[in-house]
């Protein structure tokens, strides 16, 4: 495999490649006919996730630095460059997307029936913009790929959403643009103190800032990401945004766009400011603010009647488990965060494909509508059942092994933070468990329910790979792990390096970043 | 060659494209009464009128390309800043009359004077950006503003119309009668009209202290009203609406941007020096219109006046490179006023569209459902709302970008972030548009839909608009390098903002 990588000099265009094929496709769906688009769609999607496979043998973990690097100029005036770079943390990010667009659209050939080459050209614009943001290493090329995946998210929500679909993708736009703004505001002070004239990676990573310096710019770029995860309080525009979505739109957010705020903290925030990501103010308010999530978002989504509701509480609880593994600044805390990132991808992005086929077979998401669903359908209530267990994250499943590693990792540094977490675990079973009993088992006492369809061979397919990377991920994780930990140890490097200065004088800025020994991409 | 001066030739040569451009006025002026003795509609005068902009461009390229000039103390520039200003005001003009064809020839007005006068009025400009002399400058804005008072009142037997002109001509004097005082005064205390003249009596210390004071307020409010910041901004919204709307389309974009180089040329070479003193009024006034523009933008039920306060909001963001006054930040207004001009027109051809070549259809409920009916020109509004956003992606962006780099590089963090969040703001009631063409079906039987009318003249335009709007906002360095130069040198002395750190 890797010979054939090799021949086809796969290093040096798969990045770009993964970026602009899918805008190729957007045009050749909207060229297509109305019947084609969607076939089209799937076609270049899965052509695009072929592609990508070949990094996980083409990535060589190495020293966790940027592989496959390359660096173009963009705007030369202002040092903008259009640099791509993969390392241990991006290539989960990547291959997840390009997986999940793949079986989102594939999930959504019978959800979506009017105006589809629109709908499907946006999600491949989509696509565009979000591997473009984990691929970028250049901080302005990453906020116009960042702000780029909102437009063709507002529509999705906003034309083919349920009843309160304005609200929703209105809300969602400007949560996001609010915190982003201010993340451009932040990025421009980094520039000019950085004083390199350069908006590389690197060059921000050396920037000269003081503690209270780090402090403000933390903030900015926190707001901004901490809307994307979303971290309690700034979580109200998910649900909303979750429910109204349609199914493969709430599939996409859920397993990838929300990804973007964390791998935001672990990419560009952690790194540039190292003081304040460890200022003791800093990590306790995160904490706190992680574990809340956790415990709250699972308190509410035990009293959600509508099924999709609750699995968007969900999603805040599990990004809860990310915000404390990373903020825990452990090795452990951070491969747990990354793996809850990942499982959470799959997990949540299955039940909201379980659910949408639902809608799709009932046109409601009511919890109670349902009941006695696993004696018509048994091969969905199994796929719907171990998606659920996922998500709880029963040992044996991607879940568990998320979960766990993100305890461990915050348990060695802060215990109390994560005994309270822990009862996150046992309250996802408290809200899980309840909803696959009455949408499954129960009498089935509603005449509607006795003609619930089995699985259609196409759903099938679309569930298949998400079930089995669920049970890899949670029997064998280490092929994942041996990845990413380079990379995670150097951001770990990064953030603990560059903290000499964490409790000093505010005033005297801080010493330069071990960063520094960490080997430049661009040479 | 090399303009010094040394014979009166020169002088016909420095002011070239408006001379060119002046001739061209008073033909298409006498075509037009010759044209309705015939009893045409007189689209043939728009399309001479628009040929002598493109004579005029001609020119201008001519200066831009081959010309130096004696000096940087002569009254009339022909630095490049004029001439990058000369390129906005031109391809202005040449939209709004654009789309004016086929509202004027609907709408029954007087097609020759109509287009005479954007053309007289584009002469103002072009004066207005060519001068370092205050009476110069003043008048080509009073030619300009008298052009623009007829334009707004143009359409006699619609009220909305005639009460625009009315209001805008009545306050307009008054702001002329204000900026007057102020370039009296300020002759009396430097001894000299000359912007080169003043700049050094400045930094010399040789002018009279007690009437610098005034002198700058008056100026200050003058030039404030023209660019429509708050609180001088109370006429801009009815006389937008009221205006025939390819007029507003002209005045929203050509006049304001004629206004803020004069604004720039006057702030950053003539006043440097009291970069202190005007600089914080100067802040309050772009807060002031960034926060007040876009707050009440977003109340609006007419998308015509919602556009009007959105370029209150424009004409803030444009301040805060005033009040930069830094190279970055003056390159960045340029530009800004170069991609400002081709989103506000473009989105005015929209609204021509919809408005059935009238002022029929402007309420935002009109646009409800618009995409399934019209989706290349609801793409089109689409893309044009995004870069008046500022979204990347967009020239919009870029232009907003730059104004912020410019900012930062002045370490003016509170301005910035005033940009940036009433930018959020601004997403509202952009995106409110969207929704209704994109997100809500076409309103049921028993609301009749008006026509939309996009004649072919104004598709071109659009999508050209649209194009250069997305490619300026993908690959803006050649644009973005212009600006740079046309900046290169203009200022005396450049100014040192206090470094006020977070």
């Amino acid at each position: 495999m890797t010979e054939l990588l090799a021949a086809t000099r796969y290093e040096d265009w798969i990045l770009h490649a993964l970026i602009w094929l899918p805008l190729a496709g957007a045009a050749h769906v909207v060229a297509s006919s109305r019947e084609r688009a969607k076939l089209v769609a799937f076609g270049w999607s899965v052509l695009v996730f072929g592609l990508s496979l070949g990094l996980w043998w083409a990535y060589d973990p190495g020293d966790g630095g940027f592989a496959m690097v390359s660096s173009a100029t963009w705007i030369e005036p202002w040092g903008v460059g259009y640099s791509l770079g993969l390392d241990g943390i991006s290539i989960f990010m990547v291959l997840l997307t390009t997986l999940t667009s793949a079986l989102a659209i594939l999930g959504s050939f019978e959800y979506v029936k009017t105006r589809r080459r629109a709908f499907y050209s946006l999600m491949l614009l989509l696509q565009t913009g979000v591997v473009g943001f984990f691929l970028a290493t250049d901080v302005f090329l990453f906020y116009v790929f960042f702000e780029l995946t909102l437009v063709p998210m507002y529509f999705i929500v906003g034309i083919w959403g349920g009843e309160r679909r304005i609200y929703a993708a209105v809300k969602f736009f400007l949560y996001t643009a609010v915190g982003s703004l201010l993340m451009l505001v932040a990025i421009l002070y980094v520039y000019f103190a950085s004083d390199t004239g350069s908006f590389a990676y690197d060059a921000f990573l050396h920037a000269e800032l003081s503690l209270r310096e780090q402090l403000w710019l933390f903030a900015a770029f926190a707001l901004a990401f901490g809307i994307k995860v979303p971290i309690f309080p700034f979580h109200t525009w998910l649900p909303d945004a979750h429910v109204e979505a349609p199914t493969p739109g709430s599939v996409i957010l859920a397993s990838v766009l929300l990804k973007m705020g964390t791998y935001g903290f672990v990419r560009f925030a952690l790194p540039f400011f190292p003081d304040a990501a460890q200022h003791p103010a800093v990590v306790s308010v995160m904490l706190a603010l992680g574990v809340v999530g956790i415990i709250y978002a699972a308190w509410v989504a035990a009293v959600q009647p509508d099924a999709k509701k609750l699995v968007a509480y969900t999603s805040v609880a599990h990004m809860g488990f990310v915000v404390i593994g990373i903020f825990a600044l452990t090795l452990n805390g951070l491969q747990g965060g990354m793996v809850v990132m990942i499982s959470h991808g799959v997990s949540t992005g299955a039940l909201f494909l379980l659910l949408g086929m639902m809608y799709e077979r009932r046109h409601t998401r009511r919890i109670e509508d349902f009941g006695g669903i696993g004696r018509v359908a048994p091969l969905f209530a199994t796929a719907f059942v171990v998606t659920a267990l996922a998500s709880i994250g029963l040992p044996g499943t991607s879940g568990f092994v998320g979960e766990f590693l993100a305890l461990l990792g915050t348990f060695e540094r802060y215990p109390i933070h994560a005994i309270l977490a822990a009862s996150g675990v046992v309250f996802a079973a408290y809200y899980m468990l309840p909803m696959v009993q009455r949408i499954l088992f129960n009498k089935l006492d509603k005449p509607e329910n006795r003609a619930f369809a089995e699985l259609s061979r196409r759903e099938i397919a679309v569930l298949g790979p998400l079930l089995a990377l669920m049970i890899w991920i949670g029997v064998h994780p280490t092929p994942l792990l041996e990845r990413m930990e380079p990379s995670l140890l150097v951001v770990l490097e990064q953030v603990e390096g560059g903290g000499a200065a964490a409790g000093a004088d505010p005033i005297v800025s801080a010493a330069p970043s071990i960063g520094a020994e960490w080997g430049n991409p661009a040479d | 060659m090399l303009l010094d001066y040394s014979s009166s030739l020169h002088y016909v040569l420095a002011l070239l494209p408006e001379a060119v451009l002046a001739v061209f006025g008073m033909w298409v002026l006498l075509a037009g009464v010759s044209r309705r003795r015939s009893g045409g509609l007189g689209k043939e005068t728009g399309w001479l009128a628009l040929a002598g902009l493109l004579v005029a461009g001609v020119a201008n390229g001519w200066l831009y390309s081959g010309v130096a000039e004696g000096g940087t103390a002569a009254m009339i520039a022909v630095d490049r800043l004029r001439l990058f200003a000369n390129w906005v005001f031109i391809l202005g003009a040449g939209f709004a009359i654009v789309i004016a064809l086929p509202y004027v020839a609907r709408q029954r007005l007087q097609a020759g004077e109509y287009y005479s006068l954007v053309l007289f009025a584009t002469v103002g400009m072009m004066v207005m950006a060519a001068s370092r002399d205050l009476m110069l400058i003043f008048l080509g804005l009073e030619l300009m503003s008298i052009a623009v008072y007829a334009l707004a009142g143009y359409n006699r037997r619609d009220r909305r119309s005639a009460e625009a002109g009315l209001k805008y001509f009545l306050l307009g004097a008054f702001a002329s009668a204000f900026l007057l005082f102020g370039i009296a005064l300020l002759y009396g205390a430097a001894g000299s009209t000359n912007l080169h003249a003043i700049s050094e009596a400045l930094s010399a210390g040789a002018a009279v202290e007690g009437l610098l004071g005034p002198g700058l307020a008056l100026l200050t409010i003058g030039l404030a009203f023209k660019v429509s910041a708050v609180p001088f901004h109370m006429w801009t919204p009815d006389v937008y609406e009221g205006a025939p709307t390819p007029a507003t389309a002209f005045m929203a974009a050509a006049v304001k941007a004629g206004a803020f180089v004069v604004l720039l040329r006057i702030f950053a070479t003539g006043l440097d020096a009291l970069h202190a003193d005007w600089s914080g009024i100067l802040w309050w006034v772009s807060a002031l219109t960034m926060v007040f523009g876009n707050l009440v933008a977003l109340v609006q039920s007419s998308v015509k006046r919602m556009l009007a306060y959105s370029s209150i909001a424009h004409g803030g963001y444009l301040l805060v490179a005033i009040v930069a006054a830094n190279e970055t930040a003056a390159a960045g207004l340029l530009f800004y006023l170069l991609v400002y001009t081709v989103m506000t027109i473009a989105a005015f051809a929209v609204v021509v569209s919809v408005g059935n070549q009238g002022e029929s259809g402007n309420r935002i409920e009109d646009y409800q459902g618009l995409g399934a009916r019209r989706p290349v020109l609801s793409i089109c509004m689409t893309i044009v709302l995004l870069a008046l956003a500022g979204f990347p992606g967009t020239a919009g962006f870029i232009a907003k970008y730059h104004l912020l780099l410019g900012a930062a590089e002045a370490s003016l963090w509170k301005l910035a972030v005033i940009l940036a969040l009433t930018t959020v703001v601004s997403y509202w009631y952009y995106l409110r548009v969207a929704w209704y063409m994109w997100m809500r079906d076409a309103p049921a039987e028993g609301r009749p839909t008006g026509y939309v009318i996009t004649p072919f003249a104004t598709r071109v335009a659009l999508v050209v608009s649209v194009a250069l709007l997305v490619l300026a906002g993908i690959f803006p360095g050649a644009a973005l390098e212009m600006a740079e130069n046309a900046i290169r040198g203009i200022m005396y002395v450049a100014p040192q903002a206090g470094a006020a750190g977070l």
